[in-house]
C-alpha cells in the first residue's frame, strides 16, 4: 500500500488538475457564447445575399456564367481543413483530420499517388497533422484563429478563387466541424469548387414580381455576387468550426473535471485506509511493549 | 427611408435617412425616398449617410437593394 505522503501528494495534484480543468471548462463556455453570436450576425447577411442572388438570376434567362463553375477534370485537388489552434478540445481535431484523409483515399487517390492533393490549413492542429503525415500544406492562414475576422477569410478565400481560376486547382474541398449543438459537432466536407449544379434550384423557387433596375446588367451581378457567395460559404465554415471547437472544448473538459472527481474520491478512501492501518499498527505496538513490560 | 448597411461580422448602420450616395461600379448615385426597385453592386469608395447627421462609410465592394424605401446594403468591409 502506497504511504500516506505520496497519496496526499497525488490528491493534492489532482486537485490542481481538476481545478485548471473546471476553468478551462468555463472559459470555452463564455467563448462559445461569444462564438455562436458571431454566427447569428453573419446569419441575415448569408440569407440575404443568398435571396439577392435568387431574385437576379431569376430575372436572367441564361444560367450565369461563371469562372467558378468550370467543372475540368480533377487533376490537382485542394483540401481546406478547418481545425483549432489549441488541443484539449476532445476528438475534435482528430475528427477533421481522419475525415479528410478518408475523403482523400475515397475520392482523390489517385491525384493523392501523383502528389497532387494539397492542404490548406485553417487553423494550427489541422496543419501540423498534415505536415507530419508529408503533404504539401499550404500554411498562409494557419493563424486564422488568432485574428479571426471576415477580413482575414475572405483574403484566404480570394486566394483560393484565384488559385482555382488560373488552373493551379482543379477542385477545393472544405473539411469542418459543423455546430449543431455544444455537445454535438458534425463533420462535413463540402465541395467549395467548382460550384455545384444544385445551387441553382434556387432560380426556380423565388421568382419575383418586382421590377427591379440593375446595374449593371443582371449577368454582371450575379458574376459579382457569386464570389460573395464563396466567401460566406468558407466564413460559415470558419464560424461553425469556431462555435463547434469551443462546444467540444466544453464537454471533454467537463468530463475530466467528473473524472478528476472519481479519482479523488478513490484516492481519499485510499488515503483514509492506509491512515487506519497505520493507526492500528501503532495500538498494537502500544499494547505490545505494555504487555512485555507487566511480564518483566 | 429605412437604411441598413452589415458586413458578415456586425450590423454597422440601421435607421431613418433621407438621402445616401453610393460608390456604384458604374458610378456614383445617390438614393432619396421612393426610389425606385434597383438592385446594384458597389466599388471602392464612400457610402455618405444622410440623416439626422451625416455619416460617411468607406467600403471595399458591396451589394444594395433598395426596395419599398428600404435600402439594404450588404458590404464585406467597412471602415
Amino acid at each position: 500500500m502506497a504511504s500516506l505522503k505520496e497519496v496526499r501528494n497525488r490528491i493534492t495534484s489532482v486537485n490542481s488538475t481538476q481545478q485548471i480543468t473546471k476553468a478551462m471548462k468555463m472559459v470555452a463556455a463564455a467563448k462559445l457564447r461569444r462564438a455562436q453570436d458571431a454566427i447569428i450576425q453573419m446569419r441575415p447577411y448569408a440569407k440575404k445575399l443568398g435571396e439577392m442572388l435568387a431574385t437576379v438570376s431569376a430575372g436572367t434567362e441564361t444560367a450565369a456564367e461563371s469562372p467558378y463553375k468550370q467543372v475540368r477534370t480533377v487533376e490537382k485537388v485542394l483540401i481546406v481543413t478547418v481545425t483549432s489552434d489549441r488541443g484539449l478540445c476532445g476528438a475534435f481535431n482528430t475528427n477533421v483530420i481522419k475525415a479528410a484523409v478518408a475523403l482523400i483515399q475515397e475520392k482523390y487517390a489517385t491525384q493523392a499517388a501523383k502528389g497532387n492533393v494539397e492542404i490548406l490549413a485553417l487553423g494550427k492542429k489541422g496543419g501540423e497533422a498534415f505536415l507530419r503525415r508529408g503533404f504539401k500544406v499550404n500554411t498562409d492562414f494557419m493563424d486564422v484563429y488568432t485574428r479571426l475576422s471576415f477580413g482575414v477569410v475572405k483574403e484566404a478565400a480570394e486566394s483560393i478563387m484565384a488559385d482555382f481560376e488560373a488552373g493551379k486547382y482543379d477542385a477545393v474541398e472544405v473539411v469542418f466541424n459543423e455546430f449543431k449543438n455544444v455537445a454535438t459537432q458534425i463533420i462535413r466536407a463540402d465541395q467549395l469548387l467548382p460550384i455545384p449544379e444544385a445551387k441553382n434550384d434556387l432560380k426556380t423557387a423565388t421568382t419575383s414580381n418586382v421590377n427591379y433596375t440593375f446595374e449593371p446588367s443582371e449577368e454582371q451581378i450575379v458574376t459579382d455576387l457569386i464570389p460573395k457567395t464563396l466567401k460566406i460559404q468558407l466564413y460559415r465554415a470558419v464560424l461553425e468550426s469556431n462555435a463547434s471547437e469551443h462546444g467540444a472544448r466544453m464537454t471533454a473538459m467537463d468530463k475530466a473535471t467528473d473524472n478528476a472527481q472519481e479519482l479523488i474520491k478513490a484516492l481519499r478512501l485510499e488515503y483514509n485506509r492506509s491512515r487506519q492501518a497505520a493507526i492500528t499498527k501503532e495500538i498494537l505496538e502500544i499494547v505490545g511493549g505494555a504487555e512485555a513490560l507487566s511480564q518483566g | 427611408m429605412n437604411l441598413e448597411i452589415i458586413t458578415p461580422d456586425k450590423k454597422i448602420f440601421s435607421g431613418e435617412v433621407s438621402a445616401v450616395t453610393f460608390p456604384g461600379t458604374e458610378g456614383q448615385f445617390q438614393v432619396l425616398n421612393n426610389h425606385a426597385a434597383l438592385v446594384s453592386t458597389l466599388g471602392q469608395g464612400a457610402i455618405v449617410v444622410e440623416g439626422a447627421h451625416k455619416e460617411t462609410f468607406t467600403v471595399d465592394g458591396g451589394v444594395v437593394e433598395v426596395l419599398n424605401n428600404k435600402v439594404l446594403v450588404l458590404a464585406e468591409s467597412i471602415s
